[in-house]
């Protein structure tokens, strides 16, 4: 299947197959302009299959919230044609606004105005906890 | 600045620091008694607490200070909707150290980033009391004369007890501790406890239902209150309650040197009878609270004896 290069925008590479619609949704992706590719089940040496993301216009990327759920990502910078720059995702150390706390003991669940901020606690596990309570966050699946 | 929010935040150099101050200030009142001359302590207590306030409280007057605050929320602009971060940012105009009961988790760290001043957590809902845990292993090593070597008993309500979470993650710190955990199987401790502390630091230890068949391995046994509040149904709270009630019978077979420590209040898990037995230790630890907190206060506030 040929799906043609990109000019200059974003290629969002090495998802886990079958992810690629939610982070479609997650970025909002479907409110953009511009062309927008989604690859499905690609072939890959090192994961089997991925899905693929072309976006054919610079953005900003959330690159925390888009480590935090699918840290195998790799967002390559396309200019001109040429890919300028790969940028290896991970979890994000902090977390601000992306999860919620649900503890009901939390202070964040009577003060509305503070900023819910979870931070990695256990990289090997990939375990956040809440700044304030300690409550751990359930992985995000989407 | 410095605030306490959480124990671990503590090096265990900087708690021995803190115990060598303690036992000073035991040995030397006098030395002690004008340090805080000119300070302001507020005790900002969201939820009533009194043992806690008086423990802080007497602590800042020894120490020659003073002390203002409030020890209900009601007393407090809490009551007309202010925040925890306006509280504390006011408040540091007026005192020069807080110490903060809250019910929600998390409140005092609020405080600690919003205030000018340092902050102590004095409690927040079942999170983190670290001035218990320094109370507790002050406890300890006051009456163990170590804080390594040595095997620990948990007994009561270890699932809720967040006095009794906070000081195995204390303890966890020291070598040779072994811990036996003694409770009902509604109330074991709770799995992440076990696996981010116990197991993450390999600490060994072992889980039973039946205190009188650990008591002899005991150097320390730490009971807790089974608090009604923590239960869904007072059916369950009533069935479970007197589970686990420290008794002189019980006590034949421990050690003539066992600690016996209690954070209080206590409802009837330990029998009065026990309070004359010399191994009872949980009134004494009231008392080196009170010393432990005045160590903590001349340590956030830089002050010195000297």
């Amino acid at each position: 299947m040929k799906i043609d290069s990109i000019k200059n925008g974003l290629v969002l590479d090495h998802i886990t197959a079958g992810r690629s619609m939610d982070i479609y949704n997650l970025l909002k992706l479907g409110d953009l302009d511009c062309s927008v590719a989604i690859i499905k089940n690609a072939p890959s040496k090192k994961m089997g299959k991925k899905d693929i993301i072309k976006i054919d216009a610079d953005m900003d990327l959330k690159l925390d919230v888009l480590g935090y759920i699918d840290p195998d990502i790799t967002v390559n910078v396309i200019r001109d044609g040429s890919c300028v720059e790969k940028k290896h995702l991970e979890l994000p150390e902090k977390l601000t606004g992306v999860i919620r706390c649900k503890n009901p003991r939390c202070i964040t669940s009577t003060e509305q105005e503070l900023p819910h901020i979870f931070h990695l606690t256990d990289r090997s596990e990939g375990t956040y906890r809440c700044v304030y309570c300690d409550t751990m966050a359930k992985k995000m699946h989407y | 600045m410095r605030s306490l929010i959480d124990i671990l935040e503590l090096s265990t150099e900087e708690i021995e620091d803190l115990m060598a101050t303690a036992a000073d200030i035991i040995a030397n009142p006098k030395k002690y008694c004008e340090v805080a001359k000119g300070k302001k302590l507020a005790t900002l207590f969201f939820e009533p607490s009194t043992r806690t306030r008086l423990s802080f409280e007497a602590a800042m007057y020894e120490l020659g200070g003073n002390v203002l605050g409030f020890s209900e929320a009601q007393s407090s602009s809490a009551s007309k909707g202010e925040s925890v971060a306006d509280t504390a940012k006011v408040v540091s105009c007026y005192a020069d150290i807080i110490a903060m009961r809250h019910p929600k988790e998390g409140a005092p760290y609020v405080a600690s980033l919003n205030a000018s001043i340092p902050v102590i957590n004095a409690g927040d809902g079942g999170h983190n009391h670290p001035t218990q845990t320094l109370t507790d292993l002050f406890t300890i090593q006051a009456e163990k004369k170590r804080l390594s070597n040595m095997t620990v008993g948990f007994c009561g309500d270890l699932k809720f007890g967040r006095t009794v979470h906070s000081l195995i993650a204390a303890l966890s710190r020291y070598v040779g501790i072994n811990i036996v955990l003694i409770s009902p199987t509604e109330l074991k401790l709770p799995e992440y406890v076990r696996r981010d502390i116990l197991v993450k630091n390999r600490i060994p230890y072992k889980e039973t239902n039946n205190l009188e068949s650990v008591m002899p391995e005991l150097d320390v046994l730490y009971m807790t209150r089974v608090q009604k509040e923590r239960f869904f149904s007072e059916e369950e709270y009533l069935r479970l309650k007197d589970s686990y009630i420290l008794t002189e019978d019980k006590l034949n077979a421990a050690k003539s040197d066992l600690c016996i420590m209690h954070p209080l209040p206590r409802v009837n898990e330990i029998s009065v009878a026990i309070d004359k037995d010399p191994r009872a230790c949980y009134f004494k630890q009231v008392l080196y609270g009170k010393y432990m907190r005045m160590a903590l206060i001349m340590m956030l506030l830089e002050l010195s004896a000297e």
